[in-house]
C-alpha cells in the first residue's frame, strides 16, 4: 500500500525528466575509486581537452575498487543522459550488462587506462598509455637491471581482479620462466594491496618478514609502490631490497632524490584523457570513424592508429623516470 | 509489614497506566520513522538531480540491491526470535559459485539449480546446528561461516570468474507488468513474510521466542525447532539470491555480494527491528529496503561524492537507532 503511494507521487512527477537537448558533448569519466591520485592526471587532459572542444566534463568514482562498485555509478550517468561513458573497469566482466545497457541508448563507451579483457565486444573502443603487452617484460628488465639479475623477488599488486596488473603480471612470469636471460631470478610470491595506501604497506612489511632474502619488489600500481617505498625509506634497507614498479613523479620524487627507489616508470596519464576527449569529440561529430585501421591527428600527440581491438595507445613505449629526468616531470 | 495494610487497597485509576490513544498506537511507529524517511529521501533526491524521478529508472535502481533486501526480510525475521545471521552475504557467493561450477561441468542448469540451492540450505542447516545444537552464540557461529563460505568459494572459483550462458543472464532486466522481476519478487516475498509473521501463530511465536526464550518454552512453544527453521529459510532464500545475483552480472566471482551481510542488517535496523530480538516488522524492512536504494540512487545520480554518501547513511543509522529505542521504551508497559 505504501509503495503504491509511492510509485504514484513518482509516476506523477515522472515528466520531470524529459528528453534533454544535450548541446556540448557530455562526456563522464568513471574512476576506479576515489583518492587515487592518479585518476587527476588523466582527468587533467580530459577537462583541458574539453576546454579547446567545448564539451562538459566530470570526473566520478566509488568508493572502493571493489569489482561491482561501479555498476551503480554507470546506471545514473545513463540515466543523466550523457553522451560518452569513459571508464577504468574494476572488474573484466561484471561490467558487462550495464555497458551494453548504455551502448543500447546510444552513448558512446570507452574504457580509459584498463580493458575489459576478453569481453571487448561490450565497449566501442579502448584507450590505452603504451602497448601493454611489452609493459610486464620491461618491468622485468628495469628489476633485473637493478639487482644484477639474480636473487628472489616478490610482486605487490592491487586487487586480484584488477584486469591491467592481472595481464602485466602474467607477462612477467612468462618472462622470468621463459627468458634465459632471467634465469637466476626467482619469483616468490604476488601479493595484493587492493590498492589501498595501509593494506598495501601491510603487506610490503609481511613480505620483507615472510622472505628474508628478498632483494626485489615490483609494484605495477601507483598506490602500491609509493607504500612499498615508503616501507623501504623507514626501514632504511634500501641498498637491500631494490623497488621498481609504475609510479608518479610526484608521488616518487622524493624517494628517487634520497635514493630509496633507483627508478620507476609509467607514461602519461594526462595523454590519456586527452586523446580520449579527442577522440570522443571526434567520434560523435562523425569526423573520426571508429574503426580498425583508422588514423586521424590529435593536437600535441600526432597521428594516433585505432588498432586491433579498437585500441589506442598514446605513447609507444614505457617512460623510465630517474633521478636524471624526475624534475621534468610534473604529474 | 506495615506496608502489606496500605497497599493492598490503593490500586487506583492514580497508579494504572492508562491506555494510549489509538492512534498513537498507530502513528508512533518506528516504521512510520522509515517511511518518513523515505518520503524525504524522495523529496530530496528529487530536489538534487533533475534525472531522478523516473519510475522506471526508480525500479530498475532497486535490482541492484533486490538481492539483499530479500535476505533482509528472513534477517528480520532471525533478529525478532533473537538470533543474527551474518553468514547469508557469503552463502549467496559460494551458493553461486557451486550453481556456476555445476553448470560449467555438466552443462545442466536444472542440476546446477538443486546443486546451488541445495548448497544454501546445508549452509542454513550447518549455521543451525551450531547455534542450536551446540548452544553456541549465533553472532560468532556465523562470523566464521562467513568467512568459511567465502574461502570455500574462493577455492572453487579461484580468481576467475565464472561465465553463465546468455540465456541464463537479465533476471533484472525482466519486466513483468513493467517491474523487474526482482522488484516483484521481493514485494510478494514482503507480503508473504510479513503474512506470516503479523497474522500466523508461527508469527507470534517468533516474537515470543526473541521476546523471552525460557517464558516462551515454558508456555510449550518449541523455540529449537522453531530456530533450526528459521535458520535453513535463511540459507534457502540466500542461495536464490545469490543465484539471482549471478543472473543480473552475467559471471560468478568469489567475491559476489561482498559486505552484504551489513547491509541486510542495516535494512532490519532502518526498519525498525530491536537489535535484542522480539520486536520489529516485515513492513518496516521492507521501507527500509526502499529507503537504502532510494537514497544511494538519489546521491549516485546527483553525482555526490561517495565519502559524503556514506557520512548520510551512516547519521542515518544513527537516528534510526536513536528514534527505534527511545520509541520502545515510550511504549513499553
Amino acid at each position: 500500500m505504501k509503495k503504491s503511494l509511492i510509485l504514484g507521487l513518482a509516476l506523477g512527477l515522472t515528466f520531470a525528466t524529459g528528453a534533454f537537448a544535450a548541446d556540448p558533448l557530455k562526456i563522464v569519466y568513471v574512476g576506479k575509486n576515489t583518492g587515487n591520485p592518479y585518476f587527476d592526471s588523466i582527468t587533467g587532459g580530459f577537462q583541458d581537452a574539453c576546454k579547446q572542444l567545448g564539451c562538459d566534463f566530470l570526473f566520478v568514482a566509488p568508493a572502493t575498487a571493489e569489482a561491482t562498485s561501479q555498476i551503480p555509478i554507470i546506471e545514473a550517468q545513463i540515466q543523466r543522459g550523457v553522451n560518452v561513458i569513459a571508464i577504468a573497469p574494476n572488474s573484466p566482466d561484471a561490467l558487462d550488462q550495464v555497458l551494453d545497457e548504455a551502448r543500447a541508448k546510444k552513448i558512446l563507451v570507452l574504457t580509459v587506462n584498463g580493458d575489459i579483457v576478453g569481453n571487448e565486444t561490450h565497449r566501442d573502443a579502448n584507450i590505452l598509455p603504451v602497448d601493454f603487452t611489452k609493459t610486464g617484460p620491461d618491468q622485468v628488465e628495469l628489476m633485473g637491471s637493478m639487482i644484477g639479475y639474480k636473487g628472489e623477488i616478490a610482486i605487490l599488486s592491487a586487487t586480484t581482479e584488477a584486469p591491467d596488473q592481472n595481464t602485466w603480471i602474467a607477462a612477467m612470469k612468462d618472462s622470468l620462466a621463459n627468458n634465459p636471460k632471467y634465469k637466476d631470478m626467482k619469483l616468490d610470491t604476488i601479493v595484493y594491496g587492493d590498492d589501498q595506501p595501509e593494506k598495501s604497506t601491510t603487506e610490503m612489511e609481511a613480505l620483507l618478514s615472510n622472505y628474508p632474502n628478498l632483494v626485489g619488489v615490483i609494484s605495477p600500481t601507483t598506490v602500491g609502490v609509493a607504500a612499498a617505498a615508503q616501507v623501504i625509506q623507514q626501514r632504511g634497507i634500501a641498498d637491500k631490497v631494490h623497488l621498481t614498479g609504475l609510479g608518479l613523479p610526484s608521488e616518487m620524487r622524493d624517494f628517487i632524490k634520497d635514493g630509496t627507489v633507483k627508478a620507476f616508470q609509467l607514461w602519461s596519464p594526462y595523454n590519456e584523457g586527452w586523446l580520449a576527449a579527442y577522440f570522443a569529440d571526434g567520434v560523435s561529430k562523425g569526423t573520426i570513424k571508429n574503426e580498425v585501421g583508422q588514423k586521424f591527428d590529435v593536437p600535441n600527440l600526432g597521428t594516433i592508429t585505432i588498432g586491433d581491438k579498437n585500441v589506442m595507445n598514446t605513447q609507444a613505449e614505457l617512460t623510465t623516470f630517474d633521478a636524471s629526468n624526475i624534475d621534468k616531470f610534473n604529474f | 509489614m506495615t506496608d502489606q495494610t496500605s497497599a493492598t487497597p490503593v490500586v487506583t485509576a492514580l497508579d494504572a497506566a492508562t491506555p494510549r490513544p489509538r492512534w498513537q498506537v498507530i502513528l508512533i511507529r518506528p516504521e512510520t520513522m522509515t517511511l518518513i524517511l523515505l518520503v524525504l529521501a524522495f523529496v530530496v533526491s528529487s530536489l538534487l538531480s533533475p534525472y531522478f524521478l523516473d519510475i522506471n529508472y526508480i525500479l530498475q535502481s532497486f535490482t541492484l540491491t533486490a538481492e539483499f533486501s530479500i535476505v533482509a526480510l528472513v534477517m528480520t525475521m532471525i533478529i525478532i526470535a533473537g538470533e543474527i545471521d551474518l553468514s547469508p552475504a557469503a552463502n549467496m557467493a559460494l551458493s553461486a559459485c557451486l550453481f556456476a561450477w555445476t553448470f560449467q561441468a555438466t552443462g545442466s542448469m536444472p542440476l546446477a539449480l538443486v546443486v546451488g540451492i541445495g548448497a544454501g540450505v546445508l549452509m542454513g542447516v550447518f549455521n543451525g546446528l551450531l547455534v542450536i545444537g551446540l548452544q553456541l552464540p549465533s553472532i560468532i557461529v556465523t562470523i566464521g561461516t562467513l568467512t568459511l563460505y567465502r574461502g570455500i568459494a574462493q577455492i572453487i572459483a579461484g580468481d576467475e570468474s565464472i561465465r553463465l550462458p546468455e540465456y541464463f543472464i537479465g533476471f533484472n532486466t525482466w519486466l513483468i507488468a513493467g517491474i523487474p522481476a526482482p522488484d516483484l519478487l521481493f514485494v510478494v516475498l514482503s507480503i508473504g513474510l510479513g503474512l506470516v509473521l503479523g497474522t500466523t501463530i508461527y508469527g507470534r511465536q517468533i516474537y515470543q521466542t526473541g521476546t523471552n526464550e525460557i517464558a516462551a518454552q515454558h508456555a510449550g512453544i518449541r523455540t529449537r525447532r522453531l530456530k533450526m527453521g528459521l535458520f535453513i529459510t535463511m540459507g534457502f532464500v540466500s542461495a536464490i539470491a545469490g543465484i539471482i545475483t549471478a543472473s543480473r552480472l552475467g559471471s560468478v566471482r568469489y567475491d559476489l555480494g561482498l559486505g552484504g551481510e551489513l547491509q541486510m542488517v542495516l535494512m532490519a535496523m532502518l526498519g525498525g527491528t530491536y537489535i535484542f530480538g522480539g520486536r520489529g516488522s516485515i513492513l518496516g524492512t521492507f521501507l527500509a529496503a526502499w529507503l537504502l536504494s532510494v537514497i544511494s540512487t538519489g546521491m549516485t545520480t546527483a553525482n555526490l561524492l561517495p565519502a559524503t554518501q556514506l557520512c548520510v547513511l551512516g547519521v542515518l543509522l544513527i537516528i534510526s537507532i536513536i528514534a527505534t529505542n527511545f520509541i520502545y521504551s515510550r511504549t513499553q508497559r
